[in-house]
């Protein structure tokens, strides 16, 4: 067995039959000719079934990857039809008094050679498109036929390069998966097989023996196995069968509704860390963002992060999520999060001690610049802020001098902001006692289960010797979320809950009948939770 | 003559999507419509010319158009690109 190493392209797993694909490529034969006129009107008939054929492979995508993607098959006939490139090929014709290929290849070579030349990764890769195009008019020029897109068999496509136009040719049934050599993660044909959902490798030398082998694709590691044992295709074929439960749940549950059986709505939203964990939210269909854990701004850095960092995390975070309800906790830095510039003391007892909204209370200028960040951002989307680790009624309403002087500050200088929903983190048990008065002071409540745990339990999260009467099912939790989720209604409160328990699948049908309005989980449980969900009958 | 600037917001800057897009809308012009990037100018109803600009993220280009119906033109062309 040999075992190789690329990029991944697609998260997936691929076994199977290895077809090596060889490009009919043939050398275009510069030929003399004196009648120009024909050669040029063969040229203008090559070039309309050019654009005949792009706008077929255009329908086809658009069915089989959507309309955004299928696009490039639409700026592949501009190119086949832009004046340039035209105006190039029939002066080469003319002048040098040649055949239609040959001026065509040579085209094709002096513009693909303009973005070979590029700064700019993405616009290097387009070299690859311009060829593309220019193979396709030889080829209609010289009656060839693409014979090499008529998959038999299911098979693993290894090439050294594949262009767009071959990719989306192929039986998408029969393709399991492809491995090219040349093809950055850029190229269009990457951007393809992640819509069409096919794993793929880049990056690999290829060998021609490899044709008939049996091959495991491993697109979670980027790992390519040639001659693949038993033991090593069973240990796949079991990750591939999770994959394809998973993958089904995603298909089949996609742009449907949170809702019970008898019609009670959830809002099911997500969990991220950081900007780029927005993908995997849409990805997953979450219809919004629970919790933005703010804290990565400031542990990736080495000093506070200004205003104008933030607040294009924000709206870049905001803008993505394009209208849907996107929830930032402020800063919730101290005990097992420390950022070095902060220049806290060591403390016995940090679960305990001094962070989070302590901290944004004392040291206002940090809390400030992050209440600005947020308010500017508002105005770009459906921005909520959430504060965290509270426990009485007086810091919440300092909280709220603070953001109303935030908002004049804004609105004197002429910066607009949008409206933002206020809410905090239920996860003391001080704030469960209180959760009739707090509930008072803002729009919603947010329950993080994990916090709340160890605080009602007195278990600390950390010491793994008391994992084993670590409850997180405890009948205290859950009795302090039911009277949270009551005494927020009872104040026109909205109740969710952004903790681990949130997720647990186990509790989800107790959630729901307690009442709670909002469940945000990791990406990966969204379509899990909404299976649930789908089948809760109330009554 | 008409003319007006704008701001590439998309990631990948004028990609080929929006690239095309943009030269379908000018194609629709009567007007002549050039695009401009720093120190380089081109036929913006030419795909290549467009993409030749390779214009990033972020960047600035300035459209002029200058035709019997510029103003109604530019009008079109600027809240299209509003959204690039």
């Amino acid at each position: 067995m040999e075992k190789l190493t690329g990029k991944s392209i697609l998260k997936g797993i691929a076994i199977g039959k290895i077809l090596f694909y060889q490009k009919d490529e043939q050398a275009v034969k510069r030929v003399k000719t004196e009648d120009t006129k024909a050669e040029i009107e063969r040229y203008v008939n090559a070039r309309k079934e050019a654009v005949l054929q792009l706008n077929e492979l255009y329908k086809k995508a658009v069915k089989e990857v959507g309309e955004m993607n299928a696009a490039v098959f639409e700026v592949h006939a501009m190119m086949v039809e832009d004046g340039d490139y035209v105006d190039s090929i029939v002066n080469i014709i003319e002048t040098q008094q040649v055949n239609a290929e040959y001026a065509v290849a040579v085209t094709g070579d002096n513009f693909s050679k303009m973005f070979a030349e590029m700064d700019d990764d993405y616009f290097k890769a387009r070299a690859a498109d311009v060829k593309d195009i220019s193979e396709r008019i030889i080829n209609i020029l010289s009656g060839n036929k693409n014979s090499g897109n008529n998959l038999k068999e299911p098979v693993i496509i290894v090439a050294d390069d594949l262009a767009p136009s071959e990719t989306v040719q192929m039986d998408k049934e029969k393709l399991l998966a492809f491995v090219t050599e040349h093809g950055s993660s850029n190229s269009h044909t990457a951007i393809l097989a992640r819509t069409m959902n096919i794993p793929a490798l880049t990056g690999i030398s290829i060998s021609k023996e490899w044709d008939g082998k049996i091959a495991v694709l491993d697109g979670y590691t980027g790992t390519l196995y040639i001659d693949a044992g038993k033991d090593t295709i069973d240990k796949f074929k079991k990750r591939q069968d999770e994959d394809i439960k998973s993958r089904e749940l995603l298909q089949n549950l996609k742009g449907k509704e949170d809702i019970t059986l008898d019609g009670r709505k959830i809002k099911l939203y997500a969990n991220i860390g950081s900007v780029k964990d927005v993908a995997n939210v849409l990805a997953n269909d979450a219809a919004g963002i629970g919790l933005f854990r703010s804290e990565f701004l400031y542990l990736e850095t080495n000093d506070y992060p200004d205003e104008e960092s933030q607040f294009t995390a924000y709206k870049t975070v905001a803008e993505n999520m394009a209208g849907k309800k996107v929830i930032v906790r402020t800063l919730d830095i101290g005990a097992d999060k420390q950022a070095d510039y902060f220049n806290l003391d060591h403390e016995d007892n940090p679960a305990m001690g001094y962070r989070a909204i302590r901290i944004c209370l004392e040291r206002t200028d940090i809390f400030k610049t992050q209440l600005r960040a947020l308010l500017r951002a508002s105005a770009f989307g459906n921005i909520s802020i959430m504060f965290p680790m509270i426990i009485s009624v007086n810091e919440v309403k300092r909280i709220k001098e603070i953001v109303k002087s935030v908002k004049a500050e804004l609105s004197q200088e002429g910066i607009p902001y949008g409206d933002t929903e206020l809410g905090i983190m239920i996860e003391t048990p001080a704030a469960v006692m209180i959760s009739d008065l707090l509930a008072q002071e803002v729009d919603f409540f947010s329950i993080g289960t994990n916090d709340l745990t160890q605080y009602t339990l007195a278990i600390d999260r950390q010491n793994m010797k008391l994992d084993n009467i670590y409850d997180s099912h405890h009948p205290a939790v859950l009795r302090m979320i039911q009277m949270t989720v009551e005494n927020g209604h009872k104040h026109g409160c909205w109740v969710g809950i952004c903790g681990e328990l949130g997720a647990d699948t186990e509790l989800t049908e107790d959630f729901v009948r307690m009442g709670i309005d909002e469940l945000s989980v990791s990406p990966s449980f969204v379509l899990p939770i909404r299976k649930i969900i789908r089948n809760i009958k109330m009554e | 003559m008409q003319k007006f600037t704008f701001k590439v917001k998309d990631e990948l800057g004028l990609h080929a999507r929006p690239a095309g897009e943009l030269v379908k809308e000018a194609v629709k012009c009567s007007s002549k419509v050039t695009i401009r990037k720093g120190d380089k100018t081109g036929d913006a109803k030419r795909i290549f010319n467009v993409m030749g600009l390779s214009v990033k993220s972020g960047e600035e280009v300035e459209i002029t158009v200058e035709g019997e119906n510029e103003e109604a033109e530019a009008a079109e062309l600027k809240k299209f690109t509003e959204n690039i």
